[in-house]
C-alpha cells in the first residue's frame, strides 16, 4: 500500500477539459471517493493515475516515485472497471489469476491456487469458480470483477463506479464488504462513484469534482457539514440542501445572496408560517414538504407527530450556510 | 390451443423453412455429387447418354489420375502378370504402369502454396488490422482505402506487369512466388475483415490486462487474439478458398515445379483421350482439403459470414 499524491494534473480531449489542475494527497491506507456528476473528471482522474492516459501537465507520485512515464503495469495498481470487463474466453478461476500469472508479479502455483480461493470465498463465488466468465449474472461478473482486483497487493486500488450497474441489495451488500475489506487489509482506494450514500459510508476522505476541477477535497463529515460553496453543498446531503433567496428570513450577512438549510437546519416552533403541501412516513422519520412564499422547502420531522396538508406550520433557519452571489460559502 | 409467441416461429413456418433449406442444398449439391460419382465411373460410363445414375463402380478414373501408362506388345503382357489390383485395371486397355503421375507432387504444391499465403495473409493481415483498430495512425482511413482498392480491379489485368516482374525477379514457377502473390491479393480482404472483428472488441480488455500487469503485445496475445479467433477462422477460411482455386495466375506464372493441382487437372484430359473420369477423380480430391477445413472451422464460419448483421 502506498501514498499517491497528484500534483497539478491536467488533460484535456481536444478542446473539452477532462481534468484541469488536480492537486490532492490520498493518504496511505485512506479510502477517497471522488464525487461529481457525469463529464465532472472522475473517470479520467483514475485513468490518469492508472496509466491509461497521458497527462497534458502534472506529476503522479506513488510513494515518493514519479510514475509519469510508467506503463500502467510498472505502476502496479489494481482496478475495477465500471463495466465488469472480464476476460471472456477465460474461466472464472483464470480471470481471478490473471494478474497473479502476469511477468510482473510470476506468482508459484500454489500461491495462486490459495489465493484465489480466498479472494472466491469472500466475494462468495466459489462455487463459480469453473463457470466460464460470461455465464454469470451481472452481480456475480462484477463481483469477479472486484475479485480480479483483491488477489494483488497493489500500492491502490481504483475502483471507477463498481456497484453501480447492481441491483440495490447487492450494492448494498458489496459496499459494507468493500469496507470491510479495506479496514482488514489496510488498502489504499480510490474510488469513483456519483452517489452519494457510497461516498458517506465508504469514505474517509471524499473529494469533490466540478468540470474538471477539484473544488473540495476533506472529510465526508466536513464536507456535508461546512461545504465552500453551493455546488458541494447540492453534491451531497439527501434530501437535497434548500436553498432559497436569501431574503426570506432576516439576519443575513451583507454579501450573501442565498441561504442554503439542510433538511435538519429547519427548526419548528416559530418564525414564519409555511404551508405543509406533502408528507411522506418513512417510518423512522416523516419527511415535510413545505412552501413558504411560493419556495419549496423539505424538512424532517418527528415520526410520531401527525400533519394536516394544507395546514401552516412556522419555521425558522437554524445554523444555515451562507452563499455569495457566485455560489462561494461566506463564513 | 397451443401457446403462441411473437418472436418464437410456429411449429409449420419451421417445416416450411427447413424444407426449402434441404431443397436447396440439395439442388447446390448436384454439381458436387456429379463430380464425385463421376470419378467412379468407367470412361465409356461417364460420356453415356442419357447420363447413368445407376454404373458398376470402377477405380479407374483414381488409377489413371495416380499414373502414366503405356501401351505394351501381347508378348510382353502376357510374359508379366499384373501383380497389384491396379495393375489389373489399366491391362484392361492393353497398358501396364510406366510410374506416378505428376498429380501428387502438383498437389502437395497446392498445399504448400495455399495454406503458406493463408498462413501469411492472417499473420500479417491481424497485426495491420490491429494497429488500424488500436493506434492512431495518420491517414488510417486513406491507407484502408488504399489497400481496399487493390481488390477493385479484375486481377487478371496486372497479368502481364506482374509475369514480367516475376521473370525479372526469378519467382516465376516458385513456391515463394505464388505464396507472395496470393498473400498480395489475400491481405486486403484480411485487413478488412479482421478490423471488423477486431474493433468489436473492447477496448476495456486490454487496459485490464495492462493494469494487471502485462505489456501490450502480452496483451494482444493473451486477450485479444483468442477472442478474434472467430474471425480469424473465418478469414482463414476465405483466404484459402481463393488461393486454392485461383486458375489464372497459376496457369500464367506456373508450368513445372510450383505448378498447383487447378492447371494440372485440365491437362490429364489430353493424355489418353478425353479421359473424364480421370478429372472427376482429381477435382474429388481436390475438392476435400478445403471442404475438411471449412467443416472443422464451420461454427466460426457461420459467425464470420453473419458478422456485422447484428450488433451485440
Amino acid at each position: 500500500m502506498a501514498e499517491v499524491t497528484l500534483k497539478n494534473l491536467s488533460k484535456n480531449f481536444g478542446t473539452d477539459i477532462g481534468v484541469e489542475d488536480i492537486s490532492m494527497t490520498i493518504p496511505d491506507g485512506a479510502f477517497v471517493v471522488l464525487l461529481g456528476p457525469t463529464g465532472a473528471g472522475k473517470t479520467t482522474t483514475l485513468r490518469l493515475i492508472a496509466g491509461l492516459e497521458k497527462a497534458d501537465r502534472g506529476e503522479i507520485w506513488v510513494d515518493g516515485r514519479n510514475v509519469g512515464n510508467e506503463t500502467p503495469a510498472q505502476r502496479d495498481m489494481a482496478m475495477v472497471f465500471q463495466q465488469y470487463s472480464l476476460y471472456p474466453h477465460l474461466t472464472v478461476r483464470d480471470n481471478l489469476a490473471f494478474p497473479l500469472k502476469s511477468p510482473i508479479l510470476r506468482t508459484p502455483s500454489d500461491a495462486i491456487e490459495r489465493k484465489v480461493s480466498e479472494v472466491a470465498e469472500v466475494l462468495q463465488i466459489s462455487h463459480k469458480l469453473n463457470n466460464k466468465a460470461t455465464a454469470l449474472s451481472g452481480g456475480e461478473m462484477q463481483r469477479v470483477s472486484i475479485g480480479r482486483a483483491l488477489v494483488r497487493d497493489p500500492a491502490i486500488y481504483l475502483m471507477d463506479e463498481p456497484l453501480s450497474s447492481l441491483d440495490a441489495k447487492l450494492r448494498t451488500d458489496l459496499r459494507v464488504e468493500l469496507k470491510r475489506i479495506h479496514a482488514s487489509l489496510g488498502a489504499t482506494l480510490l474510488y469513483v462513484t456519483h452517489d452519494q450514500i457510497e461516498a458517506m459510508t465508504m469514505a474517509t476522505h471524499v473529494g469533490v469534482l466540478n468540470e474538471g476541477r477539484l473544488v473540495q477535497f476533506g472529510t465526508p463529515r466536513e464536507i456535508y457539514e461546512n461545504p465552500n460553496s453551493l455546488y458541494v453543498a447540492g453534491r451531497l446531503g439527501l434530501p437535497r440542501i434548500n436553498i432559497l433567496p436569501v431574503d426570506v428570513f432576516q439576519n443575513a450577512p451583507v454579501r450573501a445572496t442565498h441561504i442554503g438549510m439542510r433538511p435538519e437546519h429547519v427548526h419548528q416552533g416559530d418564525g414564519l408560517e409555511a404551508e405543509v403541501k406533502r408528507v411522506e412516513h418513512l417510518g423512522d422519520l416523516t419527511r415535510l414538504h413545505l412552501t413558504l412564499n411560493g419556495h419549496a422547502i423539505t424538512t424532517v420531522a418527528d415520526p410520531t407527530m401527525t400533519y394536516d396538508l394544507g395546514t401552516a406550520i412556522k419555521i425558522a433557519p437554524k445554523n444555515p450556510l451562507f452563499f455569495d452571489g457566485n455560489g462561494n460559502r461566506i463564513r | 390451443m397451443s401457446s403462441f409467441s411473437v418472436t418464437e416461429p410456429s411449429a409449420r413456418s419451421k417445416w416450411f423453412a427447413g424444407t426449402l433449406v434441404i431443397l436447396y442444398a440439395l439442388i447446390t449439391m448436384v454439381p458436387l455429387a456429379w463430380i464425385m460419382l463421376t470419378g467412379f465411373k468407367s470412361p465409356s460410363d461417364a460420356i453415356s447418354y442419357p447420363p447413368k445414375i445407376v454404373f458398376e463402380p470402377t477405380l479407374e478414373g483414381y488409377v489413371n489420375l495416380f499414373t502414366t501408362r503405356t501401351r505394351q506388345t501381347p508378348e510382353f503382357l502376357a510374359a508379366n502378370p499384373p501383380e497389384k489390383w491396379y495393375e489389373e485395371i489399366v491391362r484392361e486397355y492393353d497398358m501396364v504402369i510406366a510410374g506416378p503421375s505428376k498429380f501428387g507432387e502438383r498437389f502437395l504444391n497446392s498445399v504448400i502454396i495455399g495454406f503458406g499465403s493463408t498462413f501469411l495473409s492472417i499473420f500479417l493481415g491481424t497485426l495491420a488490422a490491429y494497429a488500424f483498430s488500436r493506434f492512431k495512425i495518420p491517414l488510417a482511413d486513406d491507407l484502408l482505402f488504399f489497400i481496399l482498392s487493390t481488390r477493385m480491379m479484375p486481377p487478371i489485368a496486372v497479368a502481364i506487369p506482374i509475369f514480367l516482374m516475376y521473370r525479372q525477379l526469378g519467382l516465376s514457377d516458385t513456391h515463394l512466388g505464388m505464396i507472395l502473390l496470393y498473400t498480395g491479393v489475400n491481405i486486403s480482404l484480411a485487413v478488412w475483415l479482421l478490423k471488423g472483428f477486431i474493433d468489436e472488441i473492447p477496448l476495456e480488455y486490454e487496459e485490464a490486462a495492462l493494469i494487471d500487469g502485462y505489456t501490450r503485445f502480452q496483451a494482444f496475445y493473451k486477450v485479444v487474439l483468442p477472442q478474434a479467433a472467430t474471425g480469424i477462422a473465418s478469414t482463414a477460411i476465405f483466404c484459402l478458398i481463393f488461393a486454392w482455386n485461383e486458375y489464372a495466375f497459376a496457369v500464367l506464372l506456373t508450368s513445372g515445379t510450383a505448378q498447383t493441382a487447378p492447371p494440372f487437372i485440365p491437362t490429364i484430359i489430353g493424355v489418353g483421350g478425353l479421359d473424364w473420369p480421370a478429372v472427376a477423380a482429381g477435382a474429388t480430391i481436390f475438392l476435400l482439403p478445403v471442404m475438411i477445413f471449412t467443416i472443422l472451422l464451420r461454427k466460426h464460419l457461420l459467425r464470420g459470414i453473419t458478422f456485422g448483421a447484428v450488433r451485440k
